[in-house]
């Protein structure tokens, strides 16, 4: 059974890590060639640095996954306050079903029903090309706002609620009680579902794909282009950075979150 | 007294309602109006006409050669529907001990493997799935491994085997992290209970870990379900866009402008999964009940 159990997990992460290795190997090849080495050389590095396009479409992933989590992270959060203190039963149970939507589709279909809502507005207004960054970013916003409220949602419930009543008693404005009490209380969940929606948001494609206007390219639709034609280790250098940056982040978010729990976030 | 308490009452109450506005608004006009938009152009014309032909074009079309008529759209969504539930239960197969393997795993090596299992998740799936048409191409790696050990090369790229590769890796971590997270919490007295009550270890699995992980299960499959029955770039890196799948489909008419049809589609697909994930609620809840017993 040990054994078993051990051969399962080495063939997991081997089949796991094995294209990528191969990925970050090929990205030092002198060579255009897929299977075999040649040189060690930088070459597919420095031609990733020249590419226009692509640095380009690295800003604007990270302009258009900036924007995504400051909208989506406010407004779901304050969703959430909301949904909590909600009496009515079937408004909550409409809201749940509602949030649940864009995390149980297939992005395929949210990606479509929105595009042809914009394309329809657009008609309306009589433009030729609706879709847009604005079009791209209420998109990104959309599927973003679930994963916050899944984060805060839960937070809240967790909260003492007579936390704020008491400041309020007290005489501070429910404003006021809300920044000075609760957010501290669910900071965690709403760090965690900035970040989500942050990721969710740098690594969409296929929603993206339907929404984006022609002049917006993302890091995943410009990798979808490069990939439409022969493909050159550029590629691969690119999966490489990816591969450090992610792995870099990992940990220092697991180091990081060791240490939260060990000292209790300062207030205010 | 009371009428000062009900008055800061209401205005709680006021506040409150005032910040889920926006979210009612967005969720209603971003969410729930483009799915009627969904339906809406699946049953028009170009000239938003109402008509039921996109749908009956779907199930109607057919495609002769050779003497054989087969019927366009419903021979990809069968397509889709098969590598979609092949991949979903090589998934679970390989998912599910993986996750009872890090569940019973000590503290630190549980935390590793964690970390081992989301970094692909967090690698664009676009780069996942090439680095697989790299790998199983005519002249790729693994042919070029082979050659080097004296076997015979194998064609791989462009077949249905290479689509459900690529779809079991892309989305395997998806599987494995729901059941995890079932198991991790899983209270250990339990299992100690049924043990101490004279279960051996494959009754304690059967009749309380099993039952009990089913939740994570069932959030596993559609988890691997979903993306993998849409997919369109998968299909064709590694299937070379030799065969489509619904996802091709749709996208390919959205490339050529024909929305009416791919909504039609798209609205099918909906319909499909939805009625997929009330069997499989109902599915589940019938196990863990039997299980119960």
């Amino acid at each position: 059974m040990k054994t078993a159990s051990r051969i399962l997990t080495a063939f997991i992460f081997i089949f796991l890590f094995a294209p990528i290795a191969i990925l970050i190997i090929f990205s030092f090849n002198e060579a255009k060639s897929l299977s075999v080495f040649s040189e060690f050389s930088f070459k597919w590095y420095r031609e990733l640095f020249r590419d226009e396009a692509t640095l380009t479409s690295v800003k604007n992933t990270l302009i258009l996954a900036s924007l995504s989590m400051v909208i989506s992270t406010v407004m779901g959060t304050a969703a959430s306050v909301g949904i909590c203190r909600l009496r009515s039963k079937w408004y909550r149970r409409m809201m749940d079903t509602v949030t649940n939507i864009p995390m149980t589709n297939p992005d395929i279909i949210t990606g479509i029903s929105l595009m042809l809502m914009f394309v329809f507005a657009g008609r309306l207004l009589g433009t030729t090309t609706s879709l847009s960054f604005a079009t791209m970013l209420i998109a990104h916003i959309t599927f973003c706002l679930p994963y916050v409220i899944l984060q805060v949602l839960p937070k809240l419930q967790q909260m003492d609620q007579s936390l704020p009543e008491a400041a309020q008693d007290l005489g501070c404005t429910p404003m006021r009680a809300f920044f000075k009490v609760t957010v501290p209380e669910i900071s965690p969940g709403i760090i965690t579902g900035a970040i989500m929606a942050f990721t969710m948001s740098l690594d969409d494609f296929v929603i993206s794909y339907f929404t984006a206007g022609n002049g917006f390219q993302t890091l995943p639709i410009r990798i979808y282009n490069m990939t439409k034609k022969t493909v050159t280790p550029k590629m691969y250098a690119l999966a490489t950075i990816i591969f450090f940056v992610i792995l870099a982040l990992l940990l220092i978010s697991n180091f990081t979150g060791g240490e939260k729990k060990n000292s209790k976030p300062a207030n205010g | 007294m009371t009428i000062a308490k009900n008055e800061s009452r209401r205005t709680r109450r006021g506040w409150s309602d005032l910040v889920l506005a926006p979210y009612s608004f967005w969720s209603a006009l971003f969410i729930v109006v483009p799915l009627a938009f969904v339906a809406y152009y699946a049953f028009t014309d170009n000239n938003f006409q109402f008509t039921t032909e996109n749908i009956t074009r779907f199930f109607t079309t057919v495609n002769e050669r050779d003497g054989v008529t087969t019927y366009t759209y419903l021979l990809i969504f069968w397509r889709s529907l098969k590598l979609a539930l092949i991949s979903t239960v090589i998934c679970l197969l390989l998912g599910y001990p993986t996750a009872y393997i890090m569940a019973n795993a000590g503290d630190r090596a549980q935390k590793i493997m964690l970390t081992l299992i989301m970094i692909p998740m967090w690698m664009n799936f676009l780069i996942r799935t090439y680095a697989w048409m790299t790998i199983l191409q005519d002249k790729g790696i693994l042919n070029g491994f082979l050659t080097s050990l004296g076997l015979e090369k194998i064609h791989i790229i462009g077949t249905e085997s290479a689509v459900i590769i690529g779809m079991v890796y892309d989305y395997l971590p998806y599987m494995v992290l729901p059941i995890y997270s079932v198991m991790a919490k899983m209270d250990v007295k339990l299992l100690e209970a049924a043990r101490d009550l004279g279960c051996g270890s494959f009754s304690v699995f059967k009749r309380v870990i099993f039952p009990l992980s089913l939740p994570g299960v069932t959030n596993g499959i559609t988890m691997v379900l979903i993306p993998s029955i849409s997919t369109f770039y998968i299909s064709q890196k590694l299937g070379s866009g030799k065969f489509f799948l619904i996802g091709d489909a749709i996208e390919g008419q959205y490339v050529a402008n024909n929305l009416h049809f791919a909504a039609a589609m798209a609205f099918i697909l909906m319909v499909v999964l939805l009625i997929f994930m009330e069997l499989l609620k109902c599915f589940t809840a019938h196990l863990y009940g039997g299980g119960q017993k």
